[in-house]
């Protein structure tokens, strides 16, 4: 089915009644896209099939099922999913997310949420670490990839092994199958996949986006062991550890997923993060860094691609543009649904998404500028710790006393959460009553402050 | 897979049978999705209190709040153990102007309720 339209009298690129849409990937930005794409195609009136191409059954687990994540589904997605009539059942969510605590080598708080109730989810991507023995919980990606076929997708478990352009149109091959035309190509493959390559071919100037490495790593502890050490607060380090940006420990339903970011992470970098004194106080007292449950070191976007669009052609999620170093997922959320009112209500050429899909995904890459200044200054933070110890007592006399306005508090959930856009964190810091209040305490901080507990 | 109860370390908040979400005469703040169980929506006049109708899994509730600047203008009561998401206003005003087609759902919902309140209106004047 020709997706330009003979009825308009223009040789306009748009989807028809009986245009076809491969989509490559089936992970959240690619089922996403699926599932938006048939239901805007719905209110538009038209008939449209979908196939989704992906090799992995996240049902399965790990390897052969892991989508190599944190897994952690922000507040603003989970109030934006809910909005869309999706909500993550109890058989997805692991753990209910209801506070954060902020381990540094000065001291620790517990930051809470700043509503009485758990709207972060924590996540497996796939049905769990590798030793797993009780499935009680399901995929997060399996979840997403049934609603995009409850709404009509169809998935085909196969890996893609060429992709090029038959008569202005992406024809796809997938190994020992006969090459397929579609009406549009929607590329949600990551960052990770070897099918990125494919695209290299492709003669529209896409360029995949920068990455660098980050460190997973599953624990088995047990949901009581869990409930009692961990508890529903996600556990974050700002360590003065050389190379380590930024740690996390995740609580699952039986297992805690530890998450380092920074540069060249490494054994070395590693064994630091989780011998520290912090993670030992934060762990149960009789477990040790080994033996663990699997691990893995994923590549994440730090800057996004050029051109993730061309005709008939369109990148979603990390492949396109997505956030740094948070909130992926919510990332794959807009730029999918972007893509898919593009596609549907304004049409499939460069020229369309361009107009229409690329000021959302320019948006992310201008929001992920101020990220990086934002993270710089945490970067200083970690290396000053007369500067640490400021943070705490601030982010201390928020916590302890009701009232009081929850500046760093609200900086500090936004930034962990990955809740809110880096320019309103940004901007949030730039308040005279924060500055002065930052002000004072580093002043403060000149003498030690007694080491505190949550 | 399924569980049997509501899960209390998962997503939302838990009230339990009778309790109140929101009140009429409220400042409304937030609206709800109902992620599992069952609530009455109630309105009083006078000392009297009607029940409206029963709300069920994944129906919006409040939503009339982030629209308006009006009260609550119905009780929210549980009905037996129910969980609920809310979704705050503010920030989610902001994303709707980032993306207004976040608000059709709402806008569906708004549109059933004012056909069956016209069908209701109908039956009683018939």
């Amino acid at each position: 089915m020709a997706a330009s339209n003979p009825q308009s009298g223009q040789d306009k690129l748009e989807l028809v009644d009986g245009s076809k849409v491969a989509v490559i990937g089936g992970g959240p930005a690619g089922s996403f896209a699926s599932y938006f794409l048939l239901e805007m195609a719905e209110r538009a009136d038209l008939d449209i099939e979908i196939e989704i191409y992906e090799p992995r059954d996240f049902s399965c687990v790990a390897p052969g099922g892991c989508n190599m994540c944190g897994g952690i589904i922000s507040e603003t997605l989970v109030q934006n999913l809910a909005a869309e009539g999706i909500n993550l059942p109890d058989t997805v969510v692991q753990r209910g997310i209801e506070s954060y605590v902020l381990h540094m080598d000065v001291g620790t708080v517990r930051i809470e949420t700043p509503v009485d109730e758990k709207r972060i989810a924590a996540v497996y991507r796939g049905a769990g670490p590798r030793d797993i023995q009780v499935r009680k919980w399901g995929s997060f990606d399996h979840h997403l990839e049934e609603l995009a076929v409850a709404r009509g997708a169809k998935v085909t478990r196969g890996r893609v092994t060429q992709i090029s352009m038959d008569d202005g149109r992406p024809s796809i091959s997938v190994k020992g199958g006969e090459p397929k035309t579609y009406d549009l190509l929607v590329a949600a493959v990551g960052v990770n996949s070897p099918a990125l390559k494919l695209f290299k071919d492709l003669d529209f100037g896409y360029e995949p986006p920068q990455t660098t490495k980050t460190f997973i790593r599953e624990y088995f502890l047990g949901e009581e062991v869990i409930a009692k050490e961990l508890g529903d607060s996600m556990h974050v380090f700002l360590l003065n550890i050389p190379r380590l940006e930024f740690a996390a420990i995740i609580p699952k339903g039986d297992y805690a997923s530890v998450c380092l970011l920074g540069e060249a992470i490494d054994k070395e970098l590693v064994d630091a993060f989780l011998n520290s004194d912090e993670v030992k106080e934060c762990m149960p007292d009789d477990w040790e860094p080994e033996p663990r449950s699997c691990q893995c070191s994923p590549k994440i976007a730090v800057k996004g691609a050029i051109q993730p669009y061309g005709d008939r052609i369109v990148f979603v999620g990390d492949c396109g543009v997505t956030r740094l170093f948070k909130d992926g997922i919510g990332a794959a959320y807009r730029t999918a649904k972007a893509c898919a009112t593009t596609a549907v209500f304004e049409g499939i050429s460069e020229e369309d998404f361009r107009s229409h899909y690329w000021p959302v995904l320019r948006s992310i890459s201008r929001d992920n500028a101020i990220g990086k200044v934002t993270f710089s200054a945490t970067k200083v933070i970690q290396m000053l710790p007369f500067a640490r110890r400021a943070m705490l007592r601030m982010t201390q006399k928020e916590q302890s006393i009701p009232e009081r306005h929850k500046d760093i508090s609200q900086v500090l959930w936004d930034m962990f959460t990955g809740s809110a856009p880096y320019k309103d964190i940004f901007t949030r810091t730039l308040h005279p009553r924060f500055l002065g209040r930052l002000c004072w305490e580093l002043l403060a901080s000149a003498a030690p402050v007694r080491r505190s507990h949550p | 897979m399924k569980k049997k109860s509501i899960e209390k370390g998962a997503l939302g908040k838990v009230y339990q049978d009778g309790e109140i979400i929101t009140r009429q005469g409220d400042v409304g703040e937030v609206m709800y999705v109902i992620q599992q169980g069952k609530v009455d929506v109630l309105m009083g006049t006078n000392d009297h209190e009607t029940l409206l109708r029963v709300a069920e899994e994944g129906e919006f509730l409040g939503e009339m709040a982030i629209f308006d600047h009006d009260v609550r203008s119905a009780t929210l009561r549980a009905q037996g153990e129910v969980k609920v998401l809310t979704i705050d206003k503010k920030n989610f005003l902001k994303r709707i102007h980032e993306d207004p087609s976040l608000a059709f759902r709402i806008v569906q919902t708004m549109s059933k309720r004012v056909r069956e309140l016209g069908d209701e209106v109908a039956r009683l004047k018939g």
